[in-house]
């Protein structure tokens, strides 16, 4: 029987397995796609805010601060590419003025530093593309972004490091109590653990109605958003935010970790958990709504969009569900917005009562830190050093983004590697740029067949997205 | 520092004819960096024939066509290093390269040619909303996989975009043993050559819905079908007029753009219409030194002229190498009514050629129009052309004796008759 069983590989279930892997525990996640933060992981403002948002005292407050504080050194440790840029919530309109004054009260009480109210013209001085008729702004230079696919990458890759073992490709069924502890079906075989921990984002209701008597429902909440080209990237330099108003809750403009500019997302609440699909008319209002704050949206610039599911849960708590709901049973569901800024947080705490709860203790020979060779990073002499002992950096594959083949086979050779066209992109960047993988993506297959056999399948994202197929003829 | 007299930036046709012409007007130490492992850039993967009417007077395939100009080159023994692909370019000629042989390095070229080519407009460029599964591919990737790699992209398909790769993709893709549903176009023309549309369209009965595009991407994984609609006048989807169609495979044949990031990162100013740097008549840019020709000044419909413009290129950059640089004069050309994308964009009267060669677009489809060309108020050219389309790129051959040395500015325009 495994100590640990987490459902779901997103970031917050590799957040968990993280933390867990401090411990002498044996550990186990169960991930229904083929690669981790497949989900609403990879799909979402990449923002690490900086906790002004939610009402003190509630969890949502909690864990954001904390999450806010933690990813400096985060980021360090585990090698994420993360820049405090800070952000300013903008009021449209003279009327917006106390709703500023209001999330910036609420800030202070949720404990975030540095908060202050800036005039119109020094925002505008800070931000020189914001509208002449922003009336004032909130800055919170705490705020920060962060590339939401190595976040969750390093954490499992962390925790695959440190002895947890992930289980890709697997989708959990069925789950119920058995005796010390809890009996899980997936497609793929079953598996007995004296806890579970529930991360499975949009389906976390599924699994937490089969063990508890009070339901929940997941109401699935579409953002769609729009990336420019990295030559719109310096447009903005902080996170800019409207102040939730009449309009609603408005959209953000922001620059990327990686010097793209983004502007998104909508709020549509759906039914199909699946459906992340753009439409013409969210797009046109993410673009329309953005304009407010940024008139001069170069949006021929635009080089993809997409649209992202919120794991939004149903009711009037608007909190996160985080904790042990039955002895041995803990969940983080309805872990929407400030999911990626709070999960280093969560996974931290619910680590630490699993812990409590298995009476665990802490590992000696427990591995902190991971380490990405970046060669556009490094100076001259030291990229010049690195090629000529591995000409593999040498060799760009991804010309917009100037990925070499040396990193591509280290996204494929990792821990927990690519296996797809998509995860050597969320991995590398290769066909993130501005061709969009016209020129990369057929030099990416042939480098993933080199090294997982030439009759490995190559997909887009796993099984059902074949990126070719066999020979037309053979009809 | 490593240093050279001319640098030539790409092993294309542009690149192979500019660094052939730049040694035969006298330049000894002429290097070609390539970033494939082979010369001949895109042209390798275009099997299909066609190419060389003009120049060879024959039909070659695009491989044939690139191996003329690389022996060629090798009969002059100018010498060339594929898988090396340039980073940065300064204003005062340091090339950043990189390579698995050679390493990361720095050379220094007293002028350089840019023939970096041009690349294909992706899906998000057009921002259409569905999903995003695997079997959405540009037309010149899908023609990479079939004729390089050998892999199939899909079985049914929907080609979104007339361009000429997409024609030529078509009717690939129908001889490989796809089935080819349809070809739609935003405009209400092809922007392909008119031969391409019967050759590959027509001769396989493969329908081509002018005004129309794709609304929607079904499949979450692997694409299931696409959503074409009708468009208005102002290129917007028609309620009422979508159609369902099934299919695992959707090309994009939407538009090639110039690939600049190299010249902008060495200053040169680029021109919005062309999307590829504003040149004189000797091809020279913004920045002293370098020269630009082929598909990375303005995208061509045939390899022809970017050979021959990619020749004054090189001979030009032998001219500037030789350092007998008169004060010059520069005048601009600009766009009148229905043209657009003018190459050169501006020139000395004082030094043109011969022939100065005008290469443009027309912005709409018109028949028995007239071309005009205007020395300030004065027409010094004016002729009737049958039919032309922006599809097709047109040409005015102006001698040099029509152009007043005192001109200010030079307009082309398209007028009714």
């Amino acid at each position: 029987m495994l100590d640990v069983l987490i459902a779901g590989a997103g970031v917050v279930g590799c957040a968990v397995a993280r933390e867990l892997s401090r411990y002498a525990l044996d550990v186990a996640v169960l991930e229904r796609e083929e690669d981790v933060g497949a989900g609403t992981s990879k799909a979402n403002s990449a923002i690490i805010h900086a906790g002004f948002d939610a009402e003190p005292g509630t969890l949502k407050a909690r864990f954001n601060v904390e999450g806010c504080a933690r990813m400096g050194a985060l980021s360090q440790e585990l090698d994420i590419p993360f820049r405090r840029n800070g952000s300013l919530v903008v009021a449209l309109t003279e009327e917006d003025l106390p709703k500023l004054a209001e999330l910036k009260a609420r800030g202070e009480a949720n404990g975030v530093p540095e908060l202050r109210i800036l005039s119109g013209d020094e925002a505008r001085r800070m931000e020189p593309a914001l509208s002449e008729h922003i009336a004032a702004a909130l800055y919170a230079p705490t705020a920060g972004i962060v590339c939401p696919f190595e976040l969750t990458q390093a954490l499992a890759e962390n925790a695959c490091v440190n002895g947890v073992l992930f289980h890709m490709n697997t989708r959990v069924e069925q789950i119920e109590a058995i005796d010390g502890g809890y009996r899980v079906r997936s497609d793929r075989g079953t598996f007995d653990a004296k806890v579970v921990v529930n991360c499975a984002g949009l389906y976390s209701d599924e699994i937490h109605n089969q063990l508890c008597d009070e339901k929940l429902h997941i109401v699935p909440r579409r953002g769609e958003y729009m990336l420019l080209d990295r030559k719109a990237g310096a447009l903005a330099d902080k996170t800019i935010f409207q102040c939730p108003g009449k309009l609603g809750k408005g959209v953000l403009v922001t620059p990327t970790v990686h010097g793209n500019l983004m502007i998104g997302p909508t709020a549509e609440d759906i039914d199909d958990r699946e459906a992340t699909c753009t439409t013409a008319e969210g797009l046109a209002k993410a673009a329309s709504t953005a304009s407010l704050s940024v008139p001069e949206l170069p949006l021929k610039q635009v080089i993809t969009s997409f649209a992202g599911l919120r794991a939004h849960l149903d009711g009037s708590a608007h909190d996160f569900r985080i904790g042990e709901s039955r002895p041995g049973y803990f969940e983080a569901a309805g872990v929407e917005s400030p999911g990626l800024t709070a999960a280093p947080a969560i996974g931290a705490y619910l680590a630490g009562e699993i812990a409590v709860h298995l009476n665990a203790r802490i590992k000696p020979d427990f591995v902190a830190t991971r380490r990405v060779v970046r060669p556009r990073e490094l100076d001259f002499a030291s990229r010049q050093a690195l090629i000529r002992e591995n000409p593999a950096y040498g060799n760009i594959i991804c010309r917009c983004e100037q990925v070499s083949e040396g990193e591509i086979l280290d996204a494929i050779r990792r821990p927990l590697g690519a296996r797809s066209l998509d995860g050597v992109k969320r991995r590398t960047r290769a066909g993130m740029g501005r061709c969009q993988a016209g020129f990369c993506s057929a030099r990416v297959m042939e480098l993933l067949r080199r090294e997982l056999g030439a009759d490995f399948e190559v997909t887009k994202c796993g099984p059902g997205s074949p990126m070719t197929v066999k020979d037309g003829k053979e009809r | 520092m490593e240093r050279h007299e001319l640098i030539v930036i790409g092993g294309g046709p542009a690149g192979l004819t500019a660094a052939t012409a730049a040694r035969k007007a006298g330049v000894e130490d002429v290097l070609i960096l390539e970033r494939e492992d082979c010369l001949g850039g895109i042209l390798n993967q275009c099997i299909h024939n066609g190419f060389g009417l003009h120049r060879f007077k024959e039909e070659l395939t695009g491989p044939e066509y690139a191996q003329r100009w690389i022996d060629e080159a090798a009969s002059l023994n100018i010498p060339f290093r594929t898988g090396t692909m340039v980073l940065e370019l300064s204003s005062d000629r340091i090339l950043t390269c990189t390579g698995r042989i050679s390493g990361l390095e720095q050379l220094q070229a007293d002028a350089v040619i840019l023939a970096m080519g041009c690349r294909e407009r992706p899906r998000g460029a057009l921002n259409i909303p569905g999903y995003r599964p695997a079997g959405i591919y540009s037309a010149g990737t899908a023609q990479r996989l079939i004729n390089i790699e050998g892999r199939m992209p899909g079985r049914e398909v929907v080609i979104l975009g007339s361009g000429d790769i997409g024609l030529i993709m078509a009717r690939r893709l129908t001889l490989e043993g796809a089935q080819v549903k349809a070809v739609a176009e935003l405009m209400p023309y092809s922007s392909g050559l008119r031969r391409n549309i019967v050759q590959c369209l027509d001769d396989f009965g493969i329908p081509l819905k002018l005004s129309h595009t794709v609304v929607n991407i079904h499949g979450k994984r692997r694409v299931e079908g696409v959503v074409l609609a009708q468009v208005d006048e102002n290129r917007r989807p028609i309620p009422g007029t979508e159609e369902e169609i099934p299919c695992d495979t959707l090309l994009l044949s939407v538009g090639l753009l110039p690939e600049n990031e190299l010249s902008e990162l060495a200053g040169v100013p680029i021109d919005p219409a062309t999307s590829g740097p504003s040149v004189n008549e000797n091809f020279e840019t913004g920045v002293a030194g370098i020269f630009a020709c082929g598909n990375v000044l303005h995208v061509h419909d045939l390899v022809d002229h970017v050979s021959e413009e990619a020749e004054c290129a090189g001979r030009a950059a032998a001219e500037y190498l030789r350092g007998a640089r008169a004060q010059r004069h520069e005048i601009p050309l600009r766009s009148g009514d229905g043209v657009t994308g003018i190459v050169p964009q501006r020139i000395d009267p004082s030094a043109l050629p011969e022939v100065l060669n005008l290469r443009f677009r027309v912005r709409r489809e018109v028949r028995n129009h007239y071309l005009s060309v205007y020395a300030g108020g004065e027409r010094i050219f004016h002729q009737k052309r049958r039919i032309m389309t922006p599809g097709q790129m047109e040409e005015i051959a102006l001698k040099r004796e029509l152009v007043p040395l005192t001109t200010t500015e030079i307009r082309v325009a398209m007028e009714e008759a």
